[in-house]
């Protein structure tokens, strides 16, 4: 494996440190958890592998290998969750044709766990979106969209949660402006919140009153603007907000070879990732967890 | 030990005992799937009617590409553009026509909405769909001269080959200051109505383009540009589209 690895050495103390010579050591059992995410984001309807005459994306992507790759990995871990970060919809045929029928259909026999939304799974309307929904097998979260006039109400909710192995994962979303994007005829009575505001509430809600152990933002908004410095970014989400350890993110098919690793705005680690586009390419994201003696309050060594 | 003691440690003993999990160690990796994986038969069988389905349909030869026609072969106009605004033109017209007994003056479409190039060779159904994988369809504005010169003012200051079909002719200087622009090979009359072939994204202010609205009124067409294209194909043998003069800058 030709991938680059470094370890980020954590800078803070372990809490432990100051009543190490207590004999807390003999306190408990230690018992690691390991919890896998995988991901993708903007698909675009890409469900056959590209030929091998393409100039650009030669034999990448396919469906049908994703779904061989997600079985392996939960056999070998089956504390697995699946995750898109929208743009399911739009770019071949296929949607043009079935209308994102044959996507949901497939992403619900990978049991995906949850999706965001997109700008371009709007492209047949939000009236085209919601007849779908029936066959997608997995839920929906967006936390700065409100829905609430338009016929998604009730089928896209803030945020969800999943416990697995008796470890709390609160999983919210965020989405792009619509507005000069998407045709307003095309999402109607859609409301576009402000993503930093709703992603501050989303997290205080999920680390401090659900006591989630883990909180995953699956965002549309868009790695980084460079061109565009005021406008709204993975990035700058993960400046301005707390509590939160994985940005998953979309729009821009961004292909980061690892993931981002930012600090918040109380100076802990959050891991950025991005996985371009068309299914060429799974991220996977392994969090290991620790109970019982050795925990440490800050800053997990992280090794992309 | 001192009860004071002993009760401090059994508190913080109380306290790492109900802690909630902590994240020890975190690693990330990208996966590549190419053809080292073998698909899911299951999957694999499921999508298969339905790849069946859409192929007969895609692989569909329509016509022949004599080279291959790309966005980025001109600066403010390109065969490609052309062929795509002159199509909903030839194809929009006689539409327009019956529906309101007038005719489209010419057609706007945007330089970002070429989704792909045509490549040399047959052209199939799938081309169409490469090239307009939206579900955008043609409507008609109705809008007064002065608005018509405000458009000609973007497209001065855009710098981008936005496709225009060839009713049209606008001249650019160095500095992208509009130098002439002419409708039918007449200057723009502030006080005349022009009949503007367009999407409904751009008709709604995509790409920034504000000058549709107010209009005099609106025509919906119900024709999908992506069917334009297949209908006009589908009537030539060999496209031969061409890059012209019908919107170029001046070198001073």
């Amino acid at each position: 494996m030709k991938r680059r690895q470094f370890i980020q050495k954590s800078t803070a103390a372990t809490v432990l440190a100051g009543v190490g010579g207590l004999g807390l050591q003999s306190f408990g059992s230690s018992k690691t958890k390991k919890i896998t995410i995988l991901h993708t984001n903007d698909v675009h309807s890409h469900i056959d592998p590209f030929g091998p005459d393409d100039g650009r994306n030669a034999n990448k992507g396919g469906v049908a290998r994703r779904a061989t790759l997600v079985d392996a990995i939960r056999k070998e871990n089956p504390n697995t969750l699946l995750l898109d970060a929208g743009d399911i919809f739009q770019g071949t045929p296929y949607f043009n044709y079935y209308g994102g029928e044959l996507e949901f259909k497939l992403m619900s026999m990978l049991k995906y766990d949850v999706a965001t939304i997109g700008n371009h799974d709007f492209d047949n309307g939000i009236d085209g979106l919601y007849a779908q929904i029936p066959h997608a097998k997995f839920d929906f979260v967006s936390a700065n969209y409100d829905f609430s006039n338009t016929v998604m109400d009730t089928h896209v909710k803030p945020y969800k949660i999943i416990v697995k192995d008796g470890i709390k994962i609160g999983i919210f979303g965020l989405g792009i402006k619509l507005d000069g994007l998407v045709d307003k005829n095309m999402y109607k009575e859609t409301v576009y919140l402000d993503p930093i505001e709703k992603a501050q509430d989303m997290s205080r809600l999920l680390k401090e009153e659900q006591k989630c152990d883990l909180v995953i933002c699956l965002s549309h908004i868009g790695y980084d603007y460079k061109k565009d410095s005021d406008k709204v970014s993975d990035l700058k989400l993960a400046r301005a907000t707390k509590d939160i350890d994985l940005i998953i993110g979309g729009h821009t098919h961004t292909f980061l070879p690892k993931p981002t690793i930012e600090k918040n705005s109380v100076g802990k680690n959050v891991l950025v990732n991005q996985v371009g586009c068309y299914g060429l390419y799974l991220g996977k994201v392994d969090f290991y967890f620790n109970s019982g003696k050795n925990i440490k309050a800050d800053g997990a060594a992280i090794v992309v | 030990m001192t009860i004071k003691q002993t009760l401090k440690l059994c508190f913080l003993l109380l306290i790492f005992s109900c802690a909630s999990s902590k994240i020890s160690k975190i690693e990330g990796e990208r996966l590549t799937i190419d053809e080292n994986i073998n698909p899911k038969t299951e999957i694999e069988n499921f999508i298969k009617p339905y790849r069946e389905h859409v192929n007969k349909d895609m692989d569909n030869v329509i016509s022949y590409a004599p080279e291959t026609y790309t966005k980025s072969d001109g600066e403010l106009n390109t065969a490609i553009g052309n062929l795509m605004a002159d199509a909903v033109y030839d194809e929009g017209n006689p539409v327009f026509y019956k529906k309101t007994g007038k005719y489209i003056d010419f057609v706007l479409l945007n330089h970002g909405g070429i989704r792909s190039i045509i490549s040399k060779g047959n052209v199939t159904t799938r081309t169409a769909y490469e090239v307009m994988p939206f579900e955008n369809s043609v409507v008609v504005a109705a809008i007064k001269g002065d608005k018509v010169n405000e458009m000609m003012t973007y497209l001065a200051n855009a710098k981008r080959a936005h496709p225009v079909s060839r009713q049209l002719q606008l001249t650019i200087t160095a500095d992208n200051e509009v130098k002439s622009a002419t409708v039918h090979k007449e200057p723009i009359d502030v006080t005349k109505t022009y009949y503007v072939a367009t999407n409904d994204y751009l008709y709604n202010g995509g790409d920034g383009m504000t000058f549709f609205k107010p209009n005099d009124g609106l025509t919906v067409l119900d024709y999908k540009i992506r069917n334009v294209l297949i209908d006009n194909f589908k009537k030539t043998d060999t496209l031969h589209p061409v890059r012209d003069n019908r919107f170029i800058k001046l070198n001073f």
